[in-house]
């Protein structure tokens, strides 16, 4: 069973982020890194291949200037190889035109049963990516999964909802985005981040996949400071704090 | 301006979600309409009327997600009715259907989005990025119908514009192979008091209530002193303390409680993105330099070990 993982190499996050003259998420300078949405993705990706006996878990990912860190990260981990698509035509591309780079790139890493991503990135949470390309190839989108069993040609999951979980059913090949926290990612070792170094990344254009680009349809009109909000009093407990808390409660009649 | 809605339900009652939307969409003018998918249409047609939708388009599930059979009902139609603007809450559902969506009817979506603004013929969206620090104003430059995801919490909901909504049932929708997925069970997973949503108290704890155990008498216990709700950071949510619902912040929900109590919360960006809109904030954090006091109203630095059980005897006490 092949996997295909949908990699996002974001800024480190623990760099703060900044906006481009042009609104942008800036994306030059802070070195890129695999998001760690997407680490769980990989982690349940090798699992599900490593059980399945056979196949690989092949990488795709968009990512501006070449930038292959972060894939090197999910290769480290025993991901088998990559597509990557880099182009400068592709700079603030919208979730859909994204989407349609991944389907197509989806299709280019060839023989995948199942597509996996994370349920939003971290940087840009859209949030809409997996359904939009599992729409885009024709399959179905089983989406917020907890938890994900291969079997018989079907992929069941347990889908997070509002008011706990649902058992959701689908053929293969399909599209699953998994939540934060479902599986604890291996750190890569020594070796794996050796042979990472060689695995193969196939590396395309837009063009190259078909897909155009431009106009996206939105246009960013203001960007303006939130209103900060004043902190109040700020106390040292001395063993009596929590009569403060009493007296604040009584006041907003709490109780 | 035709805005319709993507109505989500509980109990046969529109979500309030939905009716935060609904609200807005008044206020913006025009007709407003919903697609709702599910089998108790007429029931929640009823709620929706209250607050002023004209028209609900049913849709069967058909055992389907109700994201995807939605999306597919509703592209089937948009030729034929022509709406301006299509609003999905920020929620499971609501994402699955305008990705989906998205994609059959090749448009932007802008998600996330926190204001909506109407000026004629343009329609635009505004969001918080950089944990609520700064606010970006996009807006719809395409074809319509617009698609636009409003995280929950963002309206007020209040009833008005009262009518009787029409129901006009939907034929079978063709949701293609994204139909074959199919719900086989439900779980529902307990819960007392009220939604944490909902709720005009919420106390949440963090990594410093320093392990599972300590979550029912600090955080619960609390909470339902209070006749609140208790929630969580994602720090103990990833660690498997408390269940994903609880979850406050940029990945969980928005609270706008009259008290939000931070427990051992250190106060990242993305946690307090989800609760600055608090009327009132109190943190206990051990820590006189963590973050969320920055944000709070009245800030005690003290270790909630000992501030809490403190606190819950003094208010036992009052009765
Ligand atoms: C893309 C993304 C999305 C995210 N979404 C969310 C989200 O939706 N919600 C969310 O909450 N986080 C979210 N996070 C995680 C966030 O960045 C923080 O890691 C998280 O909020 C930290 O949780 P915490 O405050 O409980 O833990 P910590 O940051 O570890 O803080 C624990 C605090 O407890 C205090 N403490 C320790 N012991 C005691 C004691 N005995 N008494 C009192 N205080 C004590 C410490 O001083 C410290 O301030 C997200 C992160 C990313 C990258
Ligand atoms: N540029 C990208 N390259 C690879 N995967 C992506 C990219 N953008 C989004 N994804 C995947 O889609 C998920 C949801 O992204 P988003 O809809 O942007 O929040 C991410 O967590 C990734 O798994």
């Amino acid at each position: 069973m092949n996997v295909v993982v949908c990699v996002k190499q974001i800024p480190d996050p623990a760099v703060p982020g900044e906006l481009t003259s042009d609104h942008r998420l800036k994306r030059d300078g802070a070195k890129a890194i695999l998001d760690e949405s997407d680490s769980y993705g990989v982690e349940m990706a090798l699992q599900l291949v490593d059980k399945a006996g056979s196949g690989e878990v092949i990488l795709v990912s968009m990512a501006p200037n070449g930038e292959v860190s972060g894939l090197r990260q999910a290769l480290a981990m025993g991901a088998a190889r990559a597509v990557l698509v880099s182009d400068d035509a592709l700079a603030g591309a919208d979730a859909l035109t994204t989407s349609k780079i991944l389907a197509k790139a989806v299709e280019r890493a060839g023989g995948a049963d199942l597509v996996l991503a994370a349920t939003e990135s971290s940087d840009g949470y859209t949030g809409t990516v997996p359904a939009q390309v599992a729409e885009l190839l024709g399959w179905p989108s089983l989406t917020f999964a907890k938890q994900v069993d291969i079997a018989d040609g079907k992929v069941t999951i347990q889908r997070q909802t509002e008011a706990g979980y649902d058992v959701v059913e689908a053929s293969l090949p399909a599209v699953v985005s998994v939540t934060a926290g479902v599986v604890e990612p291996r750190y890569p070792s020594f070796k794996g981040i050796m042979a990472a170094k060689s695995k193969p990344v196939d590396q395309v254009t837009a063009s190259d996949l078909g897909v155009a680009t431009g106009a996206t349809g939105q246009e960013i009109t203001a960007v303006t400071q939130a209103p900060e909000r004043q902190a109040g009093e700020k106390i040292e407990d001395d063993g009596t704090g929590f009569e403060r808390v009493v007296a604040f409660l009584e006041d907003l009649k709490v109780i | 301006m035709k805005i319709w809605v993507f109505a989500e339900s509980e109990n046969s009652n529109p979500t309030t979600a939905t009716l935060e939307m609904v609200t807005k969409a008044r206020e913006l003018g025009g007709t407003i309409e919903a697609v709702y998918v599910g089998t108790d249409a007429d029931a929640v047609a009823t709620g929706l009327g209250e607050y002023g939708v004209s028209k609900v388009h049913a849709v069967d599930p058909q055992g389907g997600l109700v994201g995807v059979v939605g999306a597919a009902a509703i592209a089937g139609m948009v030729d034929a009715e022509a709406p301006d603007l299509i609003l999905f809450a920020q929620t499971y559902d609501g994402r699955d259907a305008i990705a989906r969506l998205s994609a059959r009817l090749d448009r932007t979506v802008l998600t996330n989005g926190m204001s909506l603004a109407v000026d004629g013929d343009s329609v635009t969206v505004g969001t918080a990025v950089f944990g609520g620090t700064l606010l970006v104003d996009a807006k719809f430059t395409g074809e319509k119908p617009y698609l636009a995801a409003i995280r929950p919490k963002s309206f007020a909901a209040e009833p008005g514009g009262a009518t009787t909504a029409s129901v006009a049932q939907v034929g079978t929708v063709d949701a293609g192979r994204g139909g074959e997925a199919k719900v086989l069970e439900r779980h529902v997973e307990e819960r007392e008091g009220p939604k944490l949503e909902e709720a005009a108290v919420v106390v949440s704890g963090g990594r410093g209530i320093g392990e599972e155990a300590n979550y029912g008498p600090l955080v619960d216990s609390l909470a339902n002193l209070l006749s609140g709700a208790s929630g969580a950071s994602r720090a103990i949510v990833d660690a498997g303390w408390v269940p994903y619902s609880k979850q406050v912040g940029q990945t969980g929900k928005t609270v706008k409680p009259k008290v939000y109590i931070a427990l051992g919360i250190s106060g990242a960006t993305q946690h307090m993105v989800g609760m600055k809109g608090s009327d009132n904030i109190i943190a206990i954090n051990k820590d006189g330099e963590a973050p969320i006091f920055s944000v709070a109203d009245l800030g005690i630095v003290g270790d909630v070990t000992k501030v809490v059980p403190q606190l819950i005897e003094a208010i036992k006490a009052k009765g």
